[in-house]
């Protein structure tokens, strides 16, 4: 009988590199943490061994993923043109945040995050962005008193 | 009877003017967030956590809860209008339910959603109540060892569940629980993880965590598939079921009533497996079997009774045990922890008002939501109109404000960012976020118990196997895991998976 060595889960194949590298990496840094004894655990005993059972849960996901009887799936390609605009926006907010207040880093997030969407329209993204501005200095600054930069910090 | 005492004492809570109103605030906000397609119960506690931040614990619990109520209440809707089940405990219920919207029953399958789940959720709060203060008791006599395998065994059960692989969704756990491993040892003050960033020595923050994962990975897969659905909004015209409805309805919500309050009580059981169960139950005993899939009303009737029941009974292990059995108990104990309440047999004793309170709330919070939704359908029926090209960005701003609110720092911002890119790729490679999430919060008090286990034996593995009550969750635990690694179990547990 013909073994062929063939990823046929590449979904599972990747799965299992992911955890078998994130397993040894988290047992590698335990080591430097204090081990101590199983009566005396120091803060480095628990991580490392959940790291060497990561890694060789890993190892069984990856042949299990060669298996003749694993489903066959392909890697499915990663939208990051979406992923950009989404979390992009959502980091661009957190960065603008303390400098330029919640107005402007808010309506910069909600036009920038609706050009991840295939219908993106101009006019509705910023009718949208003060429609939300709106909301939240309604809900969160007035309503709920939360502490939150509103003006740029220059203009105070 | 001291259980009459016990609920009376919980209405004198829950029914002051100021937890009435969390409770009907928590509802209403919960189906609003939730009718939106592909938002879950999960992504909208996530999203809503940071909004009972200022409130006194007890009303940040209640309007929690009705928050998940409303929240399932409104992915039942969804799943019925627009075939788009926000969270997989009602992807059965859109089977039947969309069909029924299909032929112009939109109203009666909404109105047999509503009140099945609420007769539902009055036996079940029932149910929970008689059995909390005999739980707790039990919990009494857990020792560190015991805590530690139950604790394997609620991780374990929470597994069997996902719809995947049995060994991806283990890994997910394991990963999990490393993810709570960051931040300061409170054994040795040491920093694990932390990279000398001073933001990560508090741990990881759990609403970005989840925000991220549910939240924001959620949105960037809804964006990339651009199928259009249909919505059936206009045809709601009878409300009510018939006659002959309601006797092909009550036997089925029966039914589904008792499966959901037991397996609700099992680790890793709740809403999910108990809508399934329900579902496949209904078809093999109907008289009419071809209708099912078709807009057969036991198929919309059963399940989400069961639903229901399941999903308040899972309250029984976090509140009498302190263990979550699934992501919406998670985020529960996350946001008692917020509220410096550490889940556990003690709540009843130290707290019996937040207690009691909570439970009779679920009552309360199943009641608002039949007499508040059934006349507000329309409004959410307008809601789903609202294009999602609107809707995604207040998604992203309010759990943006949200998460920086939690702590006024904005490293929680980019947190649930790079959370949500992890998700993302979490989705494409098929790996389940929710027993991360589960591994996430018993991570702290698993490694906890089991080294407190181990120093009391001086070292000896085997205390797990020696005390009785641990060596039987032990043994429990694998019997779960060797049932479903049976070929013949795996089978129809894919078919049941399958049947979408």
């Amino acid at each position: 009988m013909r073994r062929s060595l063939e990823i046929r889960s590449q979904k599972g194949f990747a799965a299992g590199l992911l955890y078998m590298v994130i397993g040894a990496s988290v047992s590698y840094v335990s080591t430097s943490y204090t081990m101590g004894t199983a009566a005396r655990m120091g803060p480095g005993y628990f991580p490392f061994w959940l790291g060497v059972i990561l890694a060789a849960i890993g190892g069984i996901v990856l042949l299990q993923s060669l298996r003749i009887s694993a489903e066959r799936d392909a890697i499915p390609h990663l939208d990051m043109r979406t992923t950009i605009w989404v979390l992009g926006s959502v980091v661009l907010f957190g960065l603008l945040l303390r400098p330029l207040g919640l107005a402007l880093s808010l309506v910069l997030m909600v036009i920038l995050a609706s050009m991840a969407s295939h219908e993106f329209g101009w006019k509705g993204a910023v009718l949208n962005a003060l429609l939300l501005l709106s909301i939240s200095l309604g809900a969160f600054i007035y309503g709920l008193n939360l502490q939150l930069p509103v003006w740029p910090s220059f203009l105070e | 009877m001291e259980l009459i005492d016990h609920l009376m004492l919980g209405f004198s809570t829950a029914l002051s003017l100021q937890n009435v109103t969390y409770a009907f605030v928590g509802c209403l906000l919960g189906t609003l967030i939730g009718v939106l397609p592909g938002l879950g119960p999960s992504a909208t506690i996530a999203m809503l956590l940071p909004a009972t931040y200022a409130l006194p614990p007890v009303a940040a619990l209640i309007m929690l809860a009705g928050i998940y109520y409303g929240a399932q209440y409104g992915g039942s809707t969804t799943a019925i209008l627009v075939n788009l089940p926000g969270e997989s405990s009602s992807v059965v219920t859109a089977i039947d339910g969309y069909q029924m919207a299909r032929k112009g029953r939109a109203g009666v399958a909404l109105a047999t959603a509503g009140i099945s789940s609420f007769g539902a959720g009055c036996v079940a709060t029932l149910v929970l109540a008689a059995f909390a203060t005999p739980m707790s008791e039990l919990a009494f006599k857990f020792g560190p060892a015991e805590y530690f395998s139950l604790m394997v065994l609620g991780l374990i059960g929470a597994v069997v569940l996902a719809s995947g692989s049995l060994m991806k969704a283990v890994g997910m756990i394991i990963l999990g629980l490393i993810f709570g491993m960051v931040g300061t040892d409170v054994n040795s003050g040491a920093a694990r993880f932390s990279f000398d960033i001073p933001e990560l020595t508090d741990g990881l923050n759990f609403v970005a965590l989840a925000m991220g994962l549910f939240g924001f990975a959620e949105i960037i897969i809804n964006l990339e598939q651009r199928e259009k659905r249909e919505t059936f909004t206009n045809r709601i015209t009878t409300l009510f079921p018939t006659a002959a409805d309601f006797r092909r309805m009550l036997p089925a919500a029966t039914r589904g009533t008792i499966i959901g309050t037991l397996l609700g009580i099992l680790p890793g059981g709740g809403a999910t497996l108990s809508s399934f169960a329900s579902y496949t139950m209904e078809k093999k005993l109907s008289k009419y079997p071809e209708e099912f899939g078709k807009g057969a009303i036991e198929g919309v009737a059963g399940p989400e009774a069961a639903n229901n029941a399941g999903s308040q009974t899972s309250f029984i292990p976090l509140l009498t045990l302190g263990i979550p059995s699934n992501v919406v108990m998670a985020l529960m104990v996350g946001a008692m922890t917020i509220h410096n309440i550490q889940p556990g047999p003690q709540v009843m004793t130290s707290d019996p008002a937040l207690f009691w309170g909570l439970i009779a709330s679920m009552w309360i919070g199943n009641l608002m939501l039949i007499v508040l939704n059934l006349p507000m359908i329309g409004l959410w029926v307008k809601l789903l109109k609202v294009p999602y090209r609107y809707l995604y960005p207040a998604i992203l701003v309010f759990c943006s404000i949200g998460v920086y609110s939690v702590n006024n720092n904005t490293f929680d911002v980019f947190q649930a960012a790079a959370f949500g890119l992890i998700g993302y790729v979490f989705v494409k490679l098929a790996l389940e976020p929710a027993p991360l999430l589960l591994g996430f919060v018993l991570g702290p008090m698993m490694e906890e118990n089991f080294r407190r286990a181990m120093l009391l034996s001086r070292g000896d593995f085997s205390v797990f196997v020696t005390r009785p009550i641990s060596v039987s969750l032990l043994i429990g635990a694998a019997l779960l895991v060797a049932i479903v690694a049976l070929p013949a179990v795996r089978q129809t547990r894919e078919v049941a998976f399958q049947e979408e």
